[in-house]
Order: C-alpha cells, then structure tokens, then sequence
C-alpha cells in the first residue's frame, strides 16, 4: 500500500541520517544520540515486517538498556571531542572506499540477478507471524540450545564486565571531584 | 671330565669371582674381596692343572682340542664360535697366568688393605685375569681380539686405579691410546688373513696358510707386519713402548702381574701362536727379531740411570721381553716361552720386594733416597736378591737356563743372527749390572732414616703425595689408603713372595739342556710342524752358551759391587764427565719428546683448530647463523604487517571481504 | 512492498558501520559503528524471515541482539578500565600487538 511505502522511505531516511551521524558526529553523545534516533527507526522498520516482537524488544532492550549503558559510560568518561586535526593517514581514505565498494558489490547482488527467483513481495504470513507467543514456541522448541547458551553468554559477559571494572586494591584512588590527570604517553599498565 | 671342560672352568672361575666382587662390595667385608678373588684364581690353576694331566694323557698327535660353546658369529664369509683352543702351549700360558696371579692376588691381600678402593680392585684383577685366559685359550682370531681389548681395558682400569692422581690417568689414556694402535694392526691383520684363507679359526688357517701363501708373499708379510704391530703394542717393544714405564703409576701388584708377568707377554704368545705364518713369512720374522733384539739393548741402557725403582723395573720387563721376542722370531719357540715362565717368576718377584721397599719408604720410589734396608728387611732383602739374580742370569738360577738357552739358539740360527746373539750377550751384561745396581743401592750401604725407624721396629710415616710429581694428595679420598705395608709385617706378602723366589732359583732346573728338557718336550707337539724343529743347537753348543752367559753375569755383578759398595760415588762423576750421554739415556733416548713433537702437538693443533675454526665459525657461524639469519630476513616482510595498529587490521578485515564478495558476485553471474 | 529495499538499506547501514569503524579513534564511537554494522544484519534476517515465511529468522535476530548486548557490555567495560589505568582513549595508541 502506499501508506507503507511512503513510510518505509521517510524512517528509512531517518535510519539513514543516524547511522552517518554516529559516524560523522565529533562529540560521542551526540553519537550515542544518533544511534537511538537509528535503533528506533529500525524498530519501525521491524513493524513493517511483520515482527512485532522484535520490534518491542529492540526499543525496549537495545534502545532502552544497552544505550542508557553507553550513555552513562560515557558520562563516566567524559567523551572529548575528538581532536579536530584532520586525520590524512591513508587508513581514514581508504577505508570509506572499501565500504563504499561493498555496498556497491551487495547491491548488484541484491537488485541484480540474484534474487529474481524469489518472490519479492514476501511469502503470505498468517496474523499471528512475528507475534510473541510464536516466537517464544520456538524459541522453546526448535531453537532451545541456542536460547540457552544465549542465556549462558548474558551470564559469562555480565560476571566478565563485574570482572573487568572493578576496583583494586592498590591503586589510589582520587578523591572524587578531581578532575582526572592527563593521561600519561607511556602506557603503564597497572593491574 | 675332559681337558676343554677343564679349559671352560679355566676361564669360569675369574669371571664368577669378578661378579661377586663387583656386585658385592658392599657387603662384603674386610679382605674378604681379596680371599674370594684369590680362592677363584687358585681354583683356576687347579682347573689348569687338571688340563695338563689330561691332555698328557693323550696321544701327542692329539694334544690339540678344540671345544666350541656356540656360534659367536656366523656371517657372509666369517664363521667365529665361542671357542677355546686346549693344547700344550695355551696350558702351558693358563698355568704361568693362573700360578702367578694367584700369588699376586695374595701378595694384594696384604699390600692393598686400609685402600678403599679393595673390593674394587679385586674385581679389576679378576677380569684381568679372566681376559688373559680367554686371550691364551682362543681357538681363532675374533675370541682372541675380544680377550686382547679387554686385557687392554683392564690394564687401563688398573693403571688410573688411583684415579684421583692427574699423572694416573695420563699414564691411563697413555697405555690405552697405544694399546689401540696395537688393536687396530691386529684387526686389520685379522682381516687380511681372512679375506686369503677364508677362515679366522687357528687350526684351519695354519693348515690353509701353505697352500694360499707362496713363501714371503706380500700380503702374508704384511698382515704378519700388523700382528707385530699388535705384538709389539701390547708387549711394549720399540717403538710402541713407551706406556710402560708410565705404567708404574698403578699399584705396585698391578705392575706385578699386568706389566711384568702376564700381559705384556700377551705379544709374544701372539707370536708363538702364529708361527706358522710367521715361518711363511720369514721377513716379518726377521725384522721381529731385529726390533726385539733393539728394544732390549735400548731398555737395558736406560735402565742404567733411572732413579724410581719401579722404572727400573719397568725397563728390565721391556729388556726381557726383548728377549722374548727375540726368542719367538729365530723359531726358538720353547726357549722364548720358558724364559716367559722365569720371567714372570723372577720379574713378580722383584715388584713384590720393590712394593716392600717402597711400603717401608712410606710411598717415595726414588733409590737416591734409599739405602741400608739390608739389616731392617732380611726377607725382602733375600727374595729380592734371588730376583736380581735370576734377572742377571747368575749360574744355575732359572733366568740363567732361559736367557742363555734363547741365546744359543739365536747365535745357532747363523747368518746375521750372531750379530744380534752378540747385542744379546752385550745387553746380559748391562742386565747384570743394573739388576744388582738395584740391589746395592737399596740395601746396601748406610742406613737411611726410614731403615733406622724400621730397625728400631716402627715403620716410617710420610706426608701422602705423588711418588713422580712430589704434589701433596688429598688423604679424604681413601686411595691410595694411608697403611704402608712390608713383607715382614704382613704374613700374606712372605706367602707370596717365598714361593717365587724359590722357582726364581730352582725354576731352571725343568729346562736343563740335554738333561731335562720338559718345556720343549711338553710343547713339541704345538710346534712341530715348525721347519725349524730340527735345527736345534747340539747340547755341546748350548753348555757352550751357557757358559759364556754364566761368565757375563759373574763379570757384570762383580763390577756392579766394585762401583756401588767399593766406590760409591764413582757414577756421579760418571755423570759429570759424560752429561750429554746421562741425559740421553735419562730421558728415555728422547722417545716421548719425539712422539709429544710428531703426534700429540699435531693432534692438539687440528682439535683446537677445530673448535675455532670448524666449531666455532663455520658450524656456529655461517651454517647455524646462516640458516636462521636466512628464516629472519625472509619473515621481516611477515613482520611488517603486523603494526599493532587496531583499524590497519579492521581495514584488512574490510578489504577481505570486499575481495570475497566480488569473487562470489563474479562466480554466480 | 518489495522486501528488496529492505535489504539494499540493511547494506547501506552495514557498509556505513564498517567505514565507521575505520575512520573513528574513539573506542566508544568504534562500538556505536559496530552496533550499526549488527543492526545492519538484524534487518537483513528479518527482511529474509518475512520474505520466506519462517519465524527462524527472527529467532536468530533476537538472539543477536542478546550478543550485541553481551559484546557491548563487554567493551564498554575495556573501556572503563582503559580509563582507570590512565590510557589513552585511543586505539592508535594501542600498539602492543605489534611484532
């Protein structure tokens, strides 16, 4: 229908501007910023595909939790601009250009003969496609190894995060209000 | 049971006797090692006797038996069994052996106690005396090569015996690396033979010898060349001799019976065994006779002026054996062999009395510092004077009969053999006189302070240190241990020696010309196939030469005593007069400078050469450096891809992909 | 709709990340691309779920999202300790890797 059609572009668009704005933004906030302003254009996106479900969960854990996350991070780091001097190593060129031909190479693959065989329009779906109960059905009976050992990696990263951040004893710590020393040129690395 | 059964217990007894001193020294007690080791080597003489009367039992013709255990080794062409040869000649050497190291062995009972190497050294002496038997017993020449190298390592064993002493084992490596010439000579001689005969066993070798060697053939001189080599190696004759008196560094009953008595006759019996290819060969027999008769007027000379006592010794060994060779080489078998027996009678003796001495002088050998024992040690006293006596060939003693009868034959053979009959007789007469040059200056004259303890009854005590270098050695180690022992203290040395210096002087009378007779009548049979077994000296001819040598030896003793008690002091002005001729004569005619110049420096120079040059630059240098200089440069291109830089890597990521992609897009259109 | 554009945009977003990912210095900014860069791929399996009719696809965009969630976890938690130990906040600083 139209209606779709008209709004797949407009979000599309907006996913678009977030992602160069993470890219190209200076300060990371307003990185961060960028990237919420994709995630929930890619969760509209998600609708249009007939996954609810996924769409909820990307808002809610991926635009929700895991952006707070990086928005207290960076908070706690405090997220300089980025030096203003213009970056001429040969890696800054090249890299957009090998991106650039990538996108090239997917898109003969995507609009050139590869998928005419199949039906662009989409199979028929039944009401009920993407909703939660079905996806929870196979979640628990086809794919239930990998939802398990999706669960055991949430509990390996989250014991390997307390692990990684935490205070040890020895270092002095800095009263708090200070405001951090520059950082030293030689890299010591106390642990 | 039969005499190769007794031939088989001949060798059995040393062998059980070394097992059970080597595997339980430590349990074993006191001098119990040494009882144990001299009952196994009594057993064997009995075993070797038992031989004897066996085979006197048969037949003449028969008196050669063979017995084989099993196949040693059974290849292409060589067929070697574990075999041991029975006949007059190797009993005739089981019973010299076995009779003398017995006494020996008994004589070490006493002289090694308070040592802490004891059980140790028993069990050395038993394989040495186990490797000699199984030397003498051969029956080819693979057995007698295994018997020869072990009699080599055995000697090395107990000449380092007091390992602790740097010039112990210098005369240790130095015994060794010439006793290995001497293999090598065999070995290839061994080989020689076999590729012509086929066959290394000594009965069909000598019976094939005839028919694939003309007389004098080149290969057959040759091969006997090497057998001389090996000989003369092992036997310390000019100019593989000069290991011997190095030798003296082991304990003095080592010297008794390796270096005088048994071993070093080891060359000689090579000889007699292989006459018959020495008779085919009558060059290598002659020029044995001439090396024979060189080293015993050489080794006669330098023993005029040495001062250790046991060189002294050492080089009358070398002198003797000298005659030995002699005696083998002009077809005197029987003459040569019996003056082996009273060699080894005589020449242990003299050790046994010089370990005496040398026990009462608290470990100094040198004679400058002895004199006067003659009141303080009446029984060394007199058993050496019957050594020295046989050793001069004193009328009637045993050396007298063997020496001279050697010498009868030499001058009987015609021909240049009167030369080297006359070098003989000339030598006889230096025999004489340095045998009793010892005698007078050891116990003769005034006391020296050592004498003077002993007679007041306390034996002398001395600082431990090295008879040749005079060093201080370390008394933690236990060896050489620190009790000196004499004959008149210690009841198994008077055992000993009293025996031997009865067959010093009586020992003759089994060899009287004409009247007894016994040793060659009891080793016709092994040499009568010999071509010169008829041409022997009329029994005229022999009392003849008889005569002439008891002369010499009269002459020789009697100017000995005017110079040593008479005159004493005459040889230093001698000395003085006459220095350049002293000094050639102290350092041995310049041998070990000669074979230092043409050997050992060439050998350090290519070793050192080696580890700088070969070693160190070349190996280490350029082929190990080279290789891994090599692996180096090639990966440092490797190297530079890896900058540590994270988004160099993430751009490789990238452009792998974009590699992939066109490669699939490319395949599928 | 066609499902076709669906894809050429998760391209698009994928190849942005990817550049991203190379033209920034800041860790933080590197993570945010390759959030973009999972993202990328997360519409492309639901693209793939709709165009063939099987829910497998969103299964396995859900699981992703747990394991971008994991990872950035995991990053940020470098990052914070990179901080604590007075380094750099600045991958061409980090150069120990090189041989």
């Amino acid at each position: 229908m139209w209606f779709e059609q008209v709004l797949f572009f407009i979000v599309a668009a907006g996913a678009l501007a977030g992602a160069l704005g993470v890219v190209m933004l200076r300060n990371p906030f307003y990185c961060v910023l960028a990237l919420v302003v994709h995630l929930v254009s890619l969760a509209v996106l998600f609708l249009l595909l007939q996954a609810a479900f996924l769409a909820a969960a990307q808002v809610v854990v991926y635009a929700g939790a895991v952006m707070v996350l990086y928005i207290f991070v960076v908070a706690y780091i405090g997220g300089q601009d980025e030096e203003l001097r213009p970056d001429d190593s040969l890696i800054s060129s090249f890299g957009p250009l090998f991106a650039a031909a990538i996108a090239i190479e997917l898109c003969f693959a995507l609009i050139g003969t590869g998928l005419e065989s199949l039906d662009t329009r989409g199979a028929d779906v039944g009401p009920g496609f993407g909703s939660p109960g079905e996806i929870g059905a196979l979640l628990l009976r086809g794919f239930l190894v990998p939802f398990e050992a999706a669960s055991y990696l949430l509990l390996v990263a989250a014991v390997g995060a307390v692990v990684l951040a935490r205070r040890r004893r020895g270092i002095e710590e800095e009263p708090p209000g200070t405001p951090p020393e520059p950082p030293s040129e030689t890299l010591e690395v106390r642990v | 049971m039969s005499a190769t059964d007794y031939g088989w217990l001949i060798l059995a007894f040393p062998l059980v006797g070394m097992l059970v001193n080597s595997f339980g020294w430590r349990v074993l007690p006191g001098r119990l090692p040494g009882w144990i080791a001299s009952a196994a080597i009594g057993l064997a003489f009995l075993a070797a006797i038992g031989a004897l009367v066996q085979i006197q039992d048969l037949p003449a013709e028969e008196r050669t038996l063979v017995d084989s255990a099993w196949t040693y080794a059974a290849t292409a062409d060589l067929r070697a069994d574990m075999a041991i040869l029975v006949d007059p000649l190797s009993v005739f050497m089981c019973l010299v052996v076995s009779g003398v190291s017995f006494l020996i062995h008994v004589y070490s009972v006493a002289y090694m106690g308070g040592d802490r190497g004891y059980s140790r050294y028993f069990a050395y002496l038993n394989y040495f005396v186990f490797s000699m038997l199984l030397l003498v017993l051969a029956a080819n020449f693979v057995i007698l090569i295994i018997g020869w190298a072990f009699v080599g390592a055995a000697s090395y064993l107990l000449i380092s015996f007091w390992y602790r002493r740097g010039t112990a084992t210098y005369a240790g490596i130095k015994a060794f690396v010439m006793n290995v010439i001497g293999d090598v000579g065999l070995v290839i001689a061994t080989f020689l033979l076999l590729n012509e005969t086929g066959t290394v066993n000594f009965e069909q070798m000598f019976e094939r010898a005839p028919e694939v060697f003309a007389s004098n053939d080149v290969t057959l001189v040759f091969a006997c060349l090497l057998i001389l080599v090996g000989a003369f190696a092992k036997s310390a004759q000019l100019p593989l001799h000069t290991w011997l008196p190095d030798a003296m560094e082991g304990p003095t009953p080592v010297s008794a019976l390796i270096h005088a008595a048994t071993m070093v006759t080891a060359g000689v019996y090579l000889i007699a065994r292989t006459f018959p290819l020495f008779e085919l060969a009558p060059t290598a027999a002659d020029i044995s006779a001439v090396i024979g008769t060189a080293t015993l007027l050489f080794a006669a000379t330098v023993a005029l002026v040495v001062t250790d006592l046991k060189r002294i010794i050492a080089y009358s060994t070398i002198s003797q054996i000298g005659y030995m060779v002699l005696g083998v080489s002009v077809a005197a078998y029987s003459a040569g062999l019996f003056h082996l027996m009273t060699h080894a009678f005589f020449k242990a003796l003299l050790f046994m009395g010089a370990g005496s001495v040398i026990g009462a002088m608290a470990g100094i050998q040198n004679i400058d510092r002895m004199g006067g024992f003659r009141r303080a040690m009446p029984f060394t006293f007199v058993t050496f004077v019957c050594g020295a006596l046989a050793l001069a060939a004193f009328p009637f003693t045993s050396g007298f009969f063997s020496k001279d009868e050697v010498l009868a034959f030499t001058l009987n053979r015609g021909g240049g053999f009167v030369v080297l009959g006359i070098v003989g007789y000339i030598a006889a007469a230096l025999t004489g006189f340095y045998a009793f040059r010892m005698v007078f200056r050891v116990f003769w004259g005034d006391p020296v302070p050592e004498a003077r303890e002993l007679e007041e009854g306390h034996l002398a005590h001395g600082e431990p240190q090295n008879p040749m270098t005079g060093e201080a050695e370390d008394t933690d180690v236990g060896f050489p241990g620190p009790e000196h022992h004499i004959a008149e203290r210690d009841w198994p040395m008077k055992a000993a020696m009293g025996p031997l210096a009865v067959l010093a002087i009586v020992g003759g009378f089994v060899g009287i010309p004409g009247l007894t007779d016994t040793i060659e009548k009891f080793l016709e049979p092994t040499f009568e196939e010999s071509r010169f077994a008829t041409t022997h000296p009329s029994d005229g001819a022999e009392w003849v030469g008889l005569a002439v040598g008891a002369l010499i030896a009269i002459a020789a003793i009697a100017v000995a005593f005017t110079v040593y008690v008479r005159r004493r002091g005459i040889t230093l002005e001698w000395r003085d007069r006459f220095p350049a001729v002293h000094r050639f004569l102290e350092h041995k005619w310049y041998f070990d400078e000669l074979y230092d110049a043409v050997f050992v420096r060439p050998a350090f120079t290519a070793g050192s050469f080696g580890r700088r040059v070969v070693e160190t630059d070349f190996v280490q240098g350029f082929i190990v450096g080279g290789a891994t200089g090599i692996v180096r440069v090639g990966t440092s291109f490797a190297r530079a891809i890896q900058t540590g830089y994270l988004r160099g890597y993430a751009l490789l990521l990238l452009l792998g992909l974009a590699g992939l992609g066109l490669y699939f897009l490319i395949a599928s259109s | 709709m066609d499902v076709v554009w669906f894809l050429v945009l998760s391209a698009f977003i994928f190849c942005i990340g990817a550049a991203g990912v190379i033209i920034r210095r800041d860790p933080l900014v590197i993570l945010l691309c390759l959030e973009l860069m999972l993202n990328g791929g997360n519409l492309a399996l639901i693209s793939f779920a709709r165009m063939h009719g099987g829910e497998a696809g969103q299964v396995f965009a859900l699981i992703v999202m747990v394991i971008a969630a994991c990872e950035v976890v995991i990053g940020l938690g470098i990052i914070v300790a990179m901080y604590r130990n007075r380094l750099r906040i600045d991958v061409d600083e980090m150069t120990e890797l090189r041989g």
